[in-house]
C-alpha cells in the first residue's frame, strides 16, 4: 500500500511540478517571444499572416488532409517501397484507412500489431511522423483559442504554431525521452527481427527496429500507439520500473502544462490553478478506484491451488511493479494517451469501468492541447448555468456567452455520447460487433463499448481481445475518429470566434469569479452530469454487470 | 490554394526534421552509446544467439526454470496478452492446465505469477516465489543439492523499483544460464 502511495505520488506529483516551467515556457514559445525561429518558420511557409478563427481553421484543415493523404498512400504502398527488412507484405486498404485516420486524429487505435504489419518506413514515415504534427495540431489549435479568449484581434498563424509546437516543444522533448529508454533497453535499429536458438534447442524469432524513437513521440503526443503490438507492456517497449515511470511521466506532461500556458496566455493564472485543480482532483478519484479494485485476486483462480496474495496479475508485467498497470490506466485514458502498461480487457471489471470512465470526460488534463479545449467547453456550460442559476448575465471573462455559443458548446459535447452509444447500440445489435468478440456475456458488451469509447475520445487504448481487423470495424471506428477528432476542435474556435467579435465587458463585483472554490465544485459538477451521467446506462449493462454477476 | 501550398511546404519540412533528422539523431545515439541493448539486447553463449535478456522463451525441461505462461506461445514476431477477463471460464480452464502441469496441490498451492499469463506474453520474469516453487524439481533433474539452486535464485532475485516496487523478482533467461554453468 505505502509503495502503491509513493509510487502515485511520484509520478503525478513529480510531473505536475515539471509542468509548470513548461507551461512558461510555451506560453512565452507561442506569444512570440523567439522572433528569430519565428522569422525562419515563416519563411518556411511562404509568409505567417494573422488569421481570425476561420483562416485558422480551415489551414489546419488543409494541412490535416495533407497528412491523412500522404499517410493513406504510404501504408497502401508499403510492400514496393525501401526499408521492409522483415518484408511486409500489402495491407488491407480498409486497414489503412482505419490507420491513417487513426494517426491523423492523434488516436492511434491500432487494428493490427505493428511488428507483423508495418515495414520500417511506415513506422517511422508515416505514423511517427503524424504522431509528431497530430499532437502539434493539437497545441496549436489550443494556442489559437487562448489568444482568442485573452481577447486579442487575431488567433496567430496555424502553420507558424505548428512548427513552434513541432520543433521547440515535441522535438526536443522526444530526443531526451528517447534517449533514456534508449539506455534502458528499448531498441534503435534498422536490422530486422533476431533469429535465436534457445538453450532447450527451439528457434524464436525477435522482432525489434527503431522504437525508442517511436515510444519517445508516442507517449509525449498522446499518441499511444505502440511499436510492438502489446504497446508499452512488450518488453523492448518498456524493459524496466524506471522506463515504465519515465514513459509515464512523458506521457501526463504536456497535457499538465497545456493548463499552465493556457492560464499565461489568457493572463489569468488563478483561473488556471482552479482548471489543474479540478482536472487533479477527478484524476486522483480514478487512480485511487482503479489501483484499489485492482488489488482483488483474479477471479478465474479462485477453488485453484494458487496462492492469490497479489492481486490481479493476469496481462501484467512483473518488472513494472504492481501498481502501475492500474495507474498507467488510468492516466492513458484521461490523456487521450491510449498506451498501455498493462491489458485493459483482463483488468477486474471494476477497474476496468474507470479508464472508460476516463474516456467519457475525456478532460482530467485530456489531449495535448484539446484536452484544455475541451475543459473549455464544460467551463462555457458551467458559466451558463451558473449565470442562470443567479439570474445574471452568464460572461466568461468579461466575454458574453449568449444562445449562439451555448448551441455550438453543446452540439460539440453531445457529439460525443451520440458516437459512442450510437456506435455501441448499432455493433452490440448485429454481428459487426457480435462475431469479433473475446469474450462472453456483459464482458463481451464492455469490449464493444470500450472500442467506441476509444475512437470518439481519440484515445486509441482498446478491450485488445476484440477481433477488430474487420471492414465494418475499420470503417466505422475511422469515421467515428475523425469526427470525434474536428468538431470539437473547430466548434470551440468557432465560439471563441463569435466571442471575440462581441464587445468586451469590464469585469465587476457582479461577475461570477472562475478564480475560487466556488467555480471549481460548479466546474466539477458540471463535468460529472453532463460528462459521466449519460454514460451511466452503458456502464450498468458492461462493467457493473459483470462486477455483480460473476465476481464474488 | 495558398494554404494548400504552405501546407506542401510543412509536409517537407517536418517529414526531413521530425523524421529523417530526428531518427538518425536517435540511431547514432544508441548505436554509439549502447549498441547491445540498440540491437535487442541478444545473449550469446560461445558467439551463438541464444535470446534476448527482454524477451521471455519457452522452457519445457525438468532441468530449467519454467517462464510465465504466455498467450502468444512465446513468439517474438507475434507479442500478446490473453485478454481474458479475470472472470472468465476460458482463464479458468487454462489455469488448470497449468496447476496440472506444476502438480501443485492445496498444500503446495503455486505462486500466481506463475498462473497468470503477461501482457506481452513475453515477460522474461518470475517471482522470486515462483522460482523457488521450482527450485525442487530443477534440483532433482539436475542431481543438485535443493541449496544451492535456491541460493542460485537468491543471489539473482531483485526489486525491480526499489521501495516503490519491493516484490522481488528473477529473469528465467539469466536464471538458466547460471544453472548450466552450475553443472549437472
Amino acid at each position: 500500500m505505502l509503495n502503491a502511495i509513493l509510487t502515485v505520488i511520484l509520478i503525478v506529483g513529480g510531473t505536475a511540478l515539471l509542468s509548470w516551467p513548461l507551461g512558461t515556457y510555451m506560453a512565452k514559445l507561442f506569444g512570440g517571444q523567439f522572433s528569430r525561429a519565428d522569422g525562419l518558420f515563416a519563411r518556411v511557409v511562404g509568409g505567417a499572416p494573422a488569421q481570425n478563427w476561420k483562416q485558422y481553421s480551415i489551414a489546419l484543415l488543409a494541412f490535416n488532409a495533407v497528412m491523412f493523404v500522404f499517410v493513406f498512400g504510404l501504408l497502401a504502398l508499403q510492400h514496393l517501397l525501401p526499408l521492409n527488412p522483415d518484408g511486409q507484405g500489402a495491407a488491407s486498404l480498409d486497414l489503412v484507412f482505419n490507420t491513417a485516420a487513426s494517426f491523423t486524429t492523434n488516436t492511434n487505435l491500432q487494428h493490427y500489431s505493428g511488428e507483423s504489419t508495418w515495414s520500417y518506413l511506415a513506422q517511422l514515415g508515416g505514423l511517427m511522423w503524424l504522431q509528431f504534427v497530430s499532437a502539434a495540431t493539437g497545441i496549436a489549435a489550443l494556442a489559437a483559442l487562448a489568444r482568442g479568449i485573452a481577447g486579442q484581434r487575431d488567433m496567430g498563424n496555424f502553420f507558424l504554431d505548428l512548427q513552434r509546437a513541432a520543433f521547440c516543444v515535441l522535438l526536443p522533448l522526444a530526443i531526451g525521452v528517447a534517449a533514456v529508454i534508449a539506455l534502458a533497453g528499448v531498441p534503435m535499429t534498422l536490422q530486422g527481427a533476431a533469429q535465436v536458438t534457445t538453450l532447450e534447442g527451439v528457434a524464436q524469432t525477435i522482432a525489434r527496429g527503431p522504437a525508442a524513437a517511436f515510444v519517445a513521440i508516442k507517449q509525449l503526443g498522446t499518441n499511444g500507439g505502440g511499436f510492438f503490438g502489446p504497446n508499452s507492456a512488450h518488453p523492448l517497449e518498456n524493459p524496466n520500473f524506471w522506463s515504465n515511470g519515465f514513459e509515464m511521466m512523458a506521457l501526463i506532461l504536456i497535457p499538465m502544462a497545456c493548463v499552465w500556458m493556457f492560464g499565461r496566455i489568457i493572463g489569468r493564472m488563478k483561473h488556471a490553478g482552479v482548471i489543474f485543480g479540478v482536472m487533479a482532483v477527478l484524476l486522483l478519484v480514478k487512480v485511487t478506484a482503479a489501483v484499489g479494485f485492482e488489488t482483488t485476486p483474479t477471479q478465474a483462480f479462485a477453488g485453484l491451488p494458487v496462492l492469490q496474495d497479489v492481486g490481479n496479475l493476469e496481462g501484467k508485467e512483473l518488472r513494472l511493479g504492481a501498481t502501475t498497470g492500474p495507474l498507467w490506466a488510468v492516466l492513458t485514458t484521461s490523456t487521450s494517451n491510449g498506451s498501455v502498461g498493462a491489458m485493459h480487457d483482463s483488468l477486474n471489471p471494476l477497474t476496468g469501468l474507470v479508464p472508460m470512465a476516463g474516456m467519457w470526460l475525456n478532460e482530467t488534463f485530456g489531449g495535448v492541447g484539446v484536452g484544455m479545449i475541451n475543459m473549455v467547453l464544460y467551463i462555457v456550460v458551467a458559466v451558463f448555468v451558473a449565470g442562470m442559476m443567479v439570474g445574471r448575465t452568464p460572461e466568461y471573462l468579461g466575454h458574453r456567452v449568449e444562445g449562439r455559443e451555448m448551441r455550438l458548446a453543446v452540439l460539440a459535447l453531445i457529439s460525443h455520447p451520440v458516437l459512442i452509444l450510437g456506435g455501441t447500440a448499432l455493433f452490440a445489435a448485429t454481428a459487426w460487433g457480435a462475431g469479433t468478440l473475446n469474450n462472453v456475456g456483459a464482458h463481451g458488451f464492455s469490449e464493444i463499448l470500450y472500442e467506441f469509447s476509444s475512437a470518439a475520445a481519440n484515445n486509441g487504448s482498446g478491450f485488445e481481445g476484440l477481433g477488430d481487423n474487420t471492414v465494418p470495424w475499420n470503417i466505422a471506428t475511422g469515421l467515428v475518429m475523425l469526427i470525434g477528432r474536428f468538431l470539437p476542435i473547430i466548434v470551440p474556435l468557432a465560439i471563441v470566434g463569435s466571442l471575440m467579435a462581441k464587445r468586451r465587458s469590464a469585469e465587476s463585483a457582479g461577475t461570477l469569479s472562475v478564480e475560487g472554490t466556488t467555480f471549481g465544485v460548479m466546474l466539477l459538477i458540471t463535468i460529472l452530469i453532463f460528462g459521466a451521467l449519460t454514460f451511466f446506462p452503458a456502464a450498468a449493462l458492461g462493467p457493473v454487470a459483470e462486477h455483480l454477476t460473476l465476481m464474488r | 490554394m495558398n494554404y494548400l501550398l504552405s501546407s506542401l511546404r510543412l509536409w517537407l519540412v517536418t517529414i526531413l526534421v521530425c523524421v529523417v533528422g530526428y531518427a538518425a539523431l536517435m540511431l547514432a545515439f544508441a548505436q554509439i552509446v549502447t549498441p547491445w541493448r540498440a540491437d535487442g539486447s541478444i545473449v550469446e553463449v560461445d558467439g551463438r544467439p541464444v535470446g534476448s535478456a527482454l524477451v521471455a522463451q519457452d522452457f519445457t525441461a525438468p532441468r530449467y526454470f519454467w517462464p510465465r505462461p504466455s498467450a502468444a506461445g512465446y513468439d517474438g514476431m507475434g507479442a500478446a496478452g490473453s485478454n481474458l477477463s479475470p472472470t472468465s471460464e476460458a482463464l479458468k480452464a487454462r489455469a488448470r492446465d497449468t496447476v496440472a502441469q506444476y502438480g501443485a496441490t492445496a498444500a503446495n498451492p503455486l505462486p500466481a505469477d506463475l498462473v497468470a499469463a503477461s501482457g506481452g506474453g513475453l515477460d522474461p520474469h518470475i517471482s522470486l516465489e515462483g522460482a523457488l516453487y521450482q527450485a525442487d524439481r530443477i534440483a532433482r533433474a539436475r542431481n543438485l543439492p535443493e541449496a544451492s539452486v535456491r541460493d542460485l535464485v537468491a543471489s539473482l532475485a531483485y526489486a525491480p523499483g526499489g521501495v516503490f516496487a519491493p516484490e522481488r523478482i528473477v529473469n528465467v533467461l539469466e536464471l538458466n544460464l547460471a544453472l548450466d554453468r552450475l553443472g549437472a
